[in-house]
């Protein structure tokens, strides 16, 4: 394991020499109170300019990304990010902005927002976003307060119930709950989709509405979804649309016409901003007209001639960030939008189902497939050999970074044992998806040959298999140095 | 698969069994093999009233988080607080390591679960 910095640390060793400063000085002790002062010194390394750059180089080497290598993990969407969005969000203009600036000073951003908006709600069917929430699961926060104040301003105050489907991210429920919802789970049918019995049975004058992911986890289309959608509504309640999947149907279908209320997307995701360590993330929430009023504050608006950020929208749930939401980031994915075109955010989603269908049939005869359907973006394995073999899917994914593959989601969706979630975006080569299918199938027959190899696998990474379970139940999060501690 | 005699058990593979009017619950070995290791238990509260679906607790492993239901209505009496420092106690034995102890609305309410053969049906089913 490469050492920390800290433990390179040599006494007066330093990466810069300062010319001596040429005016007055005065010690922290006359600028800052007392109280605010450190009794003692912090405790940070001293280390040379080259210690520094080798240090974090090395460091890089060892991480996995979409730069360096396959990245196939189900519902996170780890396509290519394009470079010249970086180029764009270099541009002095947006770079060099100060968020307090006047809105006239600041129109090519405001502009940006306006824009951003306009296309997500023609891409999504909606009729308003507000770009504010910082990622996927503030989306959903947002959407939800969104939905309650929709129902309480109507003085429809009984719908404290939020449906989730068992197949759902984690992130719905838990949403749900922290916006101050009960939540009722639904079965999956046999097909993977909503069991529409049990959501009949599930709907009432208590439901607030149904959250649903489509293509659902487990890389399933709905087929219900309008029928779904007419018993939800018909109960009274609305449509949340998580957006995780929208990889599969940007371009082709719009969650507005499946009949959906709300809309969260997950730009870090399916317009190609980085991502899993790479950058922060950005969640918008789209909503139909009459859930207009509830949205945070601020909306940008366009009269014509100027460019304007809005406060003053009187029902609207308040502000769920500070300044516009991660602008950076709605701005690379606004130049993969005006990159790509109405024709190629079709071809991204075809070619993302394409890719994970091709996928799929090369493997789903040296694995299980339990919803054995044309997939979406995404498909769902099993591993049912384990009790066989004694190896599980754990040990498979592990083995895959001996192979410089990034392992797929593993053990999600919860509905399906030994899961291997894979999701390929539209951005691998056939030779990429040849060569992951052919280790993957390797490994299942190695399995069977040498399971003991699987079992302690990774062998060739950087670090062998870590001690996930002392991780968890001891973590140390903080570096102590044991020859200073007291 | 090990089963305690006298212990009854629901679909969702909590454990339920009845000693001087109280119910003891826990996971299965079923339960606790599929989960793996186990790193953190969620406890209930004493004295928080539950009925019989009701999520209890959270047993969470290093591959998933898994809410655990209660088997019958009542009142927590009771918990495993021993599983706070070492949650492994459900993989090393999770029918002699309760999680919680109810105090129950109505006894009868465990005629409903499955015993133990029918429990082991019921596993033999769901692989």
């Amino acid at each position: 394991m490469a050492k920390l910095i800290f433990e390179m640390s040599k006494p007066g060793r330093t990466a810069y020499s300062l010319p001596r400063c040429d005016v007055e000085t005065c010690g922290s002790d006359v600028l800052i109170p007392e109280k605010y002062r450190r009794k003692k010194d912090a405790e940070l390394p001293e280390v040379s300019e080259t210690d520094v750059i080798r240090h974090f180089t090395e460091l890089s080497r060892m991480n996995h990304g979409v730069d360096t290598g396959f990245y196939p993990l189900g519902s996170c969407t780890m396509k290519y990010n394009p470079k010249v969005n970086e180029d764009i969000a270099g541009m002095d203009g947006f770079r060099a902005v100060h968020p307090l600036q006047d809105d006239e000073t600041a129109q090519g951003c405001i502009r940006i927002l306006y824009e951003m908006d306009r296309m997500l709600s023609e891409i999504t069917g909606m009729d308003r976003f507000s770009l504010q929430p910082a990622a996927g699961a503030h989306g959903e926060l947002a959407g939800l307060l969104v939905i309650r104040a929709y129902h309480a301003h109507r003085g429809d105050t009984g719908r404290n119930k939020i449906i989730v489907p068992d197949s759902a991210h984690g992130t719905n429920p838990a949403s749900a709950a922290m916006a101050g919802f009960e939540i009722i789970e639904v079965k999956s049918d046999e097909r993977g989709g909503v069991d529409l019995e049990e959501l009949k049975a599930a709907v009432g004058p208590d439901t607030a509405g149904l959250m649903l992911t489509n293509p659902n986890t487990l890389g399933l289309f709905d087929e219900n979804i309008k029928e779904i959608a007419d018993i939800v509504h018909d109960a009274g309640g609305l449509l949340y649309y998580d957006g995780a999947n929208a990889n599969a149907i940007i371009g082709v279908c719009r969650p507005g016409d499946m009949g959906f209320d709300v809309v969260h997307l997950n730009l870090h995701k399916t317009f190609s901003t980085p991502h899993g360590g790479g950058g922060p993330g950005s969640g918008p929430v789209g909503v139909k007209k009459e859930l207009e009023p509830f949205l945070p504050v601020p909306l940008a608006e366009y009269d014509g001639k100027q460019y304007r950020l809005d406060y003053d929208r009187p029902l609207s749930i308040g502000r769920v960030r500070s300044f516009y939401g991660n602008f950076g980031v709605i701005l690379r994915a606004y130049a993969y939008i005006r990159t790509m075109g109405p024709d190629g955010l079709r071809k991204v989603a075809e070619n993302a189902v394409l890719n994970a269908n091709y996928l799929m049939h090369r493997l789903k005869g040296h694995f299980d497939l339990p919803y054995d359907r044309t997939c979406m973006h995404e498909f769902v394995l099993s591993y049912g050999r384990h009790k066989e073999t004694g190896v599980r899917t754990l040990d498979i994914a592990k083995m895959l970074l001996d192979y410089g593959f990034h392992p797929p989601t593993v053990y999600f969706p919860l509905i399906v044992s030994e899961a291997l979630m894979i999701e390929p975006t539209e951005t691998e080569s056939l030779e990429t998806l040849d060569l992951f299918a052919d280790t993957l199938i390797s490994i299942a027959d190695e399995a069977e040959r040498d399971p003991e190899k699987v079992r302690t696998a990774p062998h060739r990474a950087y670090t062998s298999r870590l001690d996930e379970v002392r991780a968890a139940r001891n973590p140390v999060l903080v570096y102590v140095d044991e020859d200073t501690a007291e | 698969m090990e089963i305690y005699e006298g212990m009854k058990f629901t679909k969702e593979h909590e454990w339920a069994r009845e000693e001087g009017g109280k119910v003891y619950i826990g996971i299965s070995d079923y339960a606790q093999n599929a989960l793996g290791d186990i790193v953190y238990v969620e406890l209930p509260e004493t004295g928080k009233k539950v009925k019989a679906g009701d999520p209890i607790s959270v047993v969470e492993s290093v591959k998933t988080a898994s809410d655990i239901y209660s088997p019958v209505s009542g009142t927590v009496s009771g918990v495993n607080e021993a599983l706070a420092d070492s949650p492994e106690l459900l993989n090393e034995d999770p029918y002699e390591n309760y999680i919680a102890v109810i105090d129950p609305d109505d006894l009868s309410e465990l005629e409903d679960l499955m015993d133990e053969e029918e429990y082991r049906e019921f596993c033999s089913r769901e692989e």
